[in-house]
């Protein structure tokens, strides 16, 4: 449902008969999409709307609420980082998606073509049906051909309209021998056509019509939601994947240049400004600067970077403007190399065979024995082959899997809008069949458990000057841990000193001059200081002992009830992580998490996961960095959020939209439930069957008894879904 | 019996109006963001007036 996304805000049909506005000369207008996790009720579409709108370059902005999701139609110069701090400030998370990536899903197309032929199948079955009401109630002779003649006319062209997805899906699965849910539909459609023209031909009592249509459309429903579904959850995936900003800035002759990163080449010399992701393999050519490696090992702590180091797409260049050579580009990347992990161990998942599947394995090649012993013992008892067509297609048009096609779909669609509405994506179609078995669960630290931003920790241990000092030097800085200092400092109330000259050192730190005195904020070697094993950063004022200012990464909201509520529900929670031991442990003390492994690489986390697997257990896994990657592809069901790096949302199952963890805990509880109900609607179509089928084999099943249990089948089934909103 | 010739055909022409009505719906978009409308319909904004 995107496709008419680039239209933007002309959604109504009274804005697209309305004049369209003097013709604007090019520069077009710019879309810009926003993705908003937070928002719930009516009055968060007003408050966004209203702060879009109010903002200058903004000329229109709508809010879907369905798709959690803002269109902005704005002046060419506008950019979405302009707009996201202003809905930050009203409260409301935002992220960005590109809408090129939102206008190239052709979801939109094959939605409205199964709902254009749901609409058909609908309005000829309640005709089919008006008429078949008055044969049941007592139609006779010329009237009763004439119902059925009319009937007829109707439902041979509607059919061959609507029921054209079974005809192609039965189709290509006969024409590489194989049988599946859509040859027995498909074959109960046609037989049931085929013998009720022939009936109505020789003014014949029974006629199915209208079975042929309520099959139809019960199916075409269940295909529908199904659809729905899925398109939702694909298409906001792809935009995620489009989230990865695609350009870098070369050097060529000195000059600087903006250009895709598809097009960079190896010796190409790059400039990574601060705040920048690595976009190739490389080497540093010139500046100094701080890298964070976090999403590709799990190290929170900044790494020293100056000319000469190598490094990896992906990191992050922290404090200076740093010129690198690329030395690997695209596939070669480290990056993608570690996406061949990925595909090793995703080939083992694949295994995992759906309900449904296990459903129509059974079912397929059961209703054709079933119907076609049928039509040889009435033929033999009967010698009419005209008696013995007319009961097989009764036996396939009443086991007619409607309540089985409908069993999955009306579940799973239940249950990820319930889940959508708390801010989980649900990507892949039994993931919540997965999430269900789920019995142990490993999580990843840093930007997972942890929010990946720094926080100060013992600003109680330091002296009123020294913060003073601090804070005006931090001030000057926006490395993360400055800004770190900064927060904490400010919150306290404390002001900052008056000092000269404050320069900032890429890759070591800040300083000036404080009362004829030259005060340093930064790294230990540049304060002369003891380097620890903890995050921190050091302040020198003159000669004296430098003072330390200790960081720990702050926990992510709803960690804690996550893992809590995990805990509770009986599951085991295992902590593994590419950072220290002391970070690791400090982590795992505070959540409560005894089971824990630090300094894992990625190969070991993989192998953790599936050394889990191999003791019959069910992983879920949670993680965010390049280096969980292989692990998330390994785990029996993967859960990333959406801040994660791109190679680890595709490897997920399910996307966490909003920052907050405790959805986690929330969807485990929901997929349980979703899987009951689903076996549940199983066993109620089944005992349909069971009343229906005896009577369709005895010769006894009329159109109305047909029409009687497809019907309450599917409505029961439906209803039973919903139970779970 | 008769009435059958009338009432057969306005009952498919019934229909059929309504089967048009959706077709006309699903092409012009109105099933986009079925959530977000049902609560516009509770906003205040351009009560007095139809957006521009």
């Amino acid at each position: 449902m995107t496709a008419q996304l680039t239209s933007g805000t002309a959604a109504c049909p009274g804005c697209i008969a309305s004049p369209a506005e003097p013709a604007r000369p090019i520069p077009q207008d710019v879309q810009i999409a926003l993705s908003l996790p937070g928002i719930h009720c009516s009055a968060c579409i007003a408050t966004v709307e209203r702060e879009l709108n109010a903002h200058p370059g903004v000329e229109d902005a709508r809010v879907n609420l369905t798709l959690k999701r803002a269109m902005i139609k704005a002046a060419p110069d506008l950019r979405a980082a302009d707009l996201i701090p202003v809905l930050e400030n009203a409260g409301f998370e935002a992220h960005e998606l590109d809408p090129g990536a939102l206008s190239a899903t052709q979801a939109g197309k094959a939605g409205r073509d199964l709902l254009m032929r749901l609409a058909v199948a609908g309005f000829a079955s309640m005709n089919v049906m008006l008429l078949s009401v008055s044969v049941w109630s007592g139609a006779s002779d010329a009237t009763r051909d004439m119902f059925h003649w009319i009937s007829a006319a109707i439902a041979l062209p509607a059919i061959a309209f609507s029921a054209q997805p079974f005809f192609a899906n039965a189709w290509s699965a006969l024409r590489v021998k194989r049988l599946n849910m859509d040859v027995p539909i498909v074959l109960a459609i046609v037989l049931a056509l085929v013998t009720s023209l022939w009936e109505t031909a020789l003014s014949g009592e029974h006629a199915y019509f209208d079975a042929a249509l309520t099959l139809t459309f019960f199916l075409l429903a269940g295909r529908y939601l199904d659809y729905r579904t899925r398109a939702a959850a694909r298409s906001a995936a792809e935009e995620l994947t489009a989230l990865e900003v695609p350009r870098a800035i070369k050097l060529v002759d000195g000059a600087e240049e903006e250009v895709a990163v598809a097009t960079l080449a190896v010796g190409d010399l790059i400039l990574v400004r601060p705040g920048g992701r690595m976009p190739v393999d490389g080497e540093i050519v010139s500046g100094q600067s701080e890298l964070d490696r976090s999403l590709l090992t799990g190290e929170t702590l900044p790494v020293f970077a100056e000319a000469g180091l190598t490094i990896s797409a992906g990191e992050v260049n922290l404090t200076g403007p740093l010129t690198i050579r690329a030395t690997a580009v695209g596939e070669d990347t480290s990056l993608h190399r570690m996406a061949d992990l990925v595909a090793i161990a995703e080939s083992g998942r694949s295994r995992y065979t759906s309900l449904a599947d296990k459903a129509a394995k059974l079912y397929a090649p059961g209703v054709h024995i079933l119907s076609a012993l049928s039509f040889l013992g009435w033929y033999i008892y009967s010698g009419d082959i005209r008696t013995a067509l007319n009961i097989a297609a009764a036996v396939l048009i009443i086991t007619c899997p409607c309540a089985l096609g409908l069993a999955v779909p009306a579940v799973t669609t239940a249950a990820s809008g319930r889940l959508f509405r708390k801010g989980m994506l649900i990507k892949h179609a039994t993931a919540l069949e997965r999430l269900a078995e789920v019995d142990t669960v490993v999580f990843d630290k840093t930007g997972t458990l942890t929010s990946g931003t720094p926080e100060l920790t013992n600003l109680g241990d330091h002296s009123r000057a020294d913060l003073e000092i601090a804070l005006a030097l931090a001030e000057a800085s926006s490395h993360p841990l400055s800004v770190a200092l900064t927060k904490a400092a400010r919150e306290a109330g404390i002001k900052p000193a008056s000092l000269k000259g404050i320069t900032e050192a890429p890759g070591y730190g800040t300083e000036g001059t404080w009362r004829g005195q030259q005060v340093r904020l930064g790294r230990a070697v540049w304060t002369g200081a003891e380097e620890g094993n903890q995050t921190a950063a050091w302040l020198s004022v003159g000669g004296q002992a430098p003072a330390t200012f200790l960081f720990t990464d702050s926990l992510r909201p709803g960690a804690a009830e996550a893992v809590q509520a995990l805990r509770d529900a009986g599951k085991d929670v295992v902590l593994i992580s590419g950072d220290t031991q002391g970070a690791v442990q400090a982590l795992a003390a505070k959540l409560g998490i005894d089971n824990w492994v630090a300094q894992a690489l990625p190969q070991e986390k993989a192998a953790r996961v599936q050394e889990l697997s191999e003791q019959d257990r069910h992983v879920l896994m949670v993680g965010d960095g390049l280096n969980d990657t292989a692990a998330l592809a390994a785990a029996h069901v993967s859960i990333s959020p959406a801040s994660a790096l791109d190679a680890a949302r595709v490897a997920s199952d399910i996307v966490l939209l909003g920052n907050d963890l405790a959805p986690i805990a929330d969807a485990c509880d929901t997929a349980v439930k979703a899987t009951k109900r689903i076996r549940e609607n199983f066993r109620i179509a089944t005992v349909y069957n069971i009343i229906a089928v005896p009577l369709a084999v005895v010769g006894l099943a009329t159109p109305l008894i047909a029409a009687l249990a497809m019907s309450t089948s599917s409505i029961t089934v439906s209803l039973n879904a919903l139970r779970l909103r | 019996m008769e009435v059958l010739a009338y009432l057969i055909p306005i009952s498919l022409l019934l229909g059929g109006v309504g089967l048009v009505a959706f077709i006309y719906t699903v092409r012009s978009n109105q099933y986009d963001d079925p959530e977000g409308d049902a609560r516009r319909i509770l906003s205040d904004e351009w009560d007095d007036k139809p957006k521009p």
